[in-house]
């Protein structure tokens, strides 16, 4: 009993645990759904000079320059769209997080599933071949 | 016979993926290659450094090959590429055209009074606008741009003379093989 009151609090806990943001909670801007967009986007956007944090986390200046173009693209009332492609035109596709669909990396895509499919196949055909094996051959 | 060899397939696909993962171990992933190879220059209009009401633009880029330094004073790597710039402008003809990114005024022109001047013409860059359409991410980067005003090589941190010889000399050689074909 203890320890299941003990487990809540440590789920709890984490649930209450956020991550640093370089992003100035105070400086929203107006309308509330262009400062989801706005802040939906940083998060995707790679920091190129500390790659492992995104520019939402980042302190770094040039971060600071990008999220400050980002606002000021969402505030003209652009879509995810139009400002990814921005960045993408500038920084590469390495800017995002999440690869896109481009023909050089087709193979990221889709290799996961060719994959799989050809497993099913390969385990489809291992059944049939041993359904035909004459039964006491098989055992032991 | 194809049967028994069947069990070399899992080998060779898992001898396949070791390589491609050993050669992205040793892959750098801070050399982002840039978007604008073999793109026109990104436009902008900036003033200059010694003159703010004059303005700059990428049509200075055009007729002649030329390069595009992106730097600042506060930058340790430019220093550690000025000798390289100084000596890119005392050697050869090809002018080298400065982008004063996130800096200020005054220490740039400090820097470069100390230092010595390599640059044909400075154009200031203090809010990173033209720094973000060039997709620059850090100081030093330097541009190689032909005469029609096409990127066609980016380094990026400080020049060294192994990268020159390696990386643009043989490029500026295409370049300049392109413009003599464009005049005649």
């Amino acid at each position: 009993m203890i320890r299941a009151t003990t487990f809540g609090l440590l789920i709890g806990l984490l649930g209450l645990s956020f991550t640093a943001s370089a992003v100035d909670p105070s400086d929203k801007l107006e309308d509330p759904i262009q400062n989801e967009l706005y802040l939906a986007i940083t998060k995707e956007v790679r920091c190129l000079v500390c790659q492992n944090q995104s520019i939402a986390d980042s302190t770094a200046p040039l971060a600071a320059d990008l999220r400050r173009e980002i606002r000021r693209m969402v505030e003209e009332g652009q879509d995810e769209t139009r400002i990814k492609n921005f960045l993408v035109e500038r920084y590469g596709d390495f800017i995002l997080y999440r690869p896109r669909f481009r023909s050089w990396n087709i193979v990221l895509w889709l290799g996961p599933v060719a994959l799989m499919v050809v497993g099913f196949i390969a385990l489809a055909m291992n059944i049939r071949r041993r359904k035909s094996l004459p039964i006491d051959e098989d055992a032991p | 016979m194809a049967g028994k060899l069947k069990f070399l397939i899992p080998i060779a696909v898992f001898a396949g993926m070791v390589a491609i993962f050993y050669k992205g171990l040793y892959s750098d992933p801070t050399l982002v290659s840039s978007p604008f190879i073999d793109k026109a220059a990104p436009v902008f209009n900036l003033p200059t450094l010694y003159d703010d009401q004059k303005h700059i633009t990428e049509a200075e880029f055009k007729g002649r090959i030329s390069l595009f330094n992106v730097w600042a004073s506060w930058c340790p790597g430019c220093a550690r590429e000025h000798e390289m710039l100084l000596m890119i402008a005392r050697d050869t003809d090809i002018p080298i055209y400065g982008l004063n990114w996130k800096d200020e005024r005054q220490a740039a022109q400090k820097w470069l009074r100390e230092r010595g001047n390599p640059y044909t013409v400075n154009a200031v860059d203090r809010d990173n606008v033209t720094g973000i359409d060039w997709g620059v991410y850090g100081a030093p980067e330097t541009f190689l741009i032909d005469g029609e005003g096409i990127i066609r090589y980016k380094h990026i941190g400080p020049l060294t003379p192994e990268i020159w010889a390696a990386e643009f000399l043989p490029r500026i050689e295409t370049a300049r093989a392109t413009l003599a074909g464009a005049d005649s």
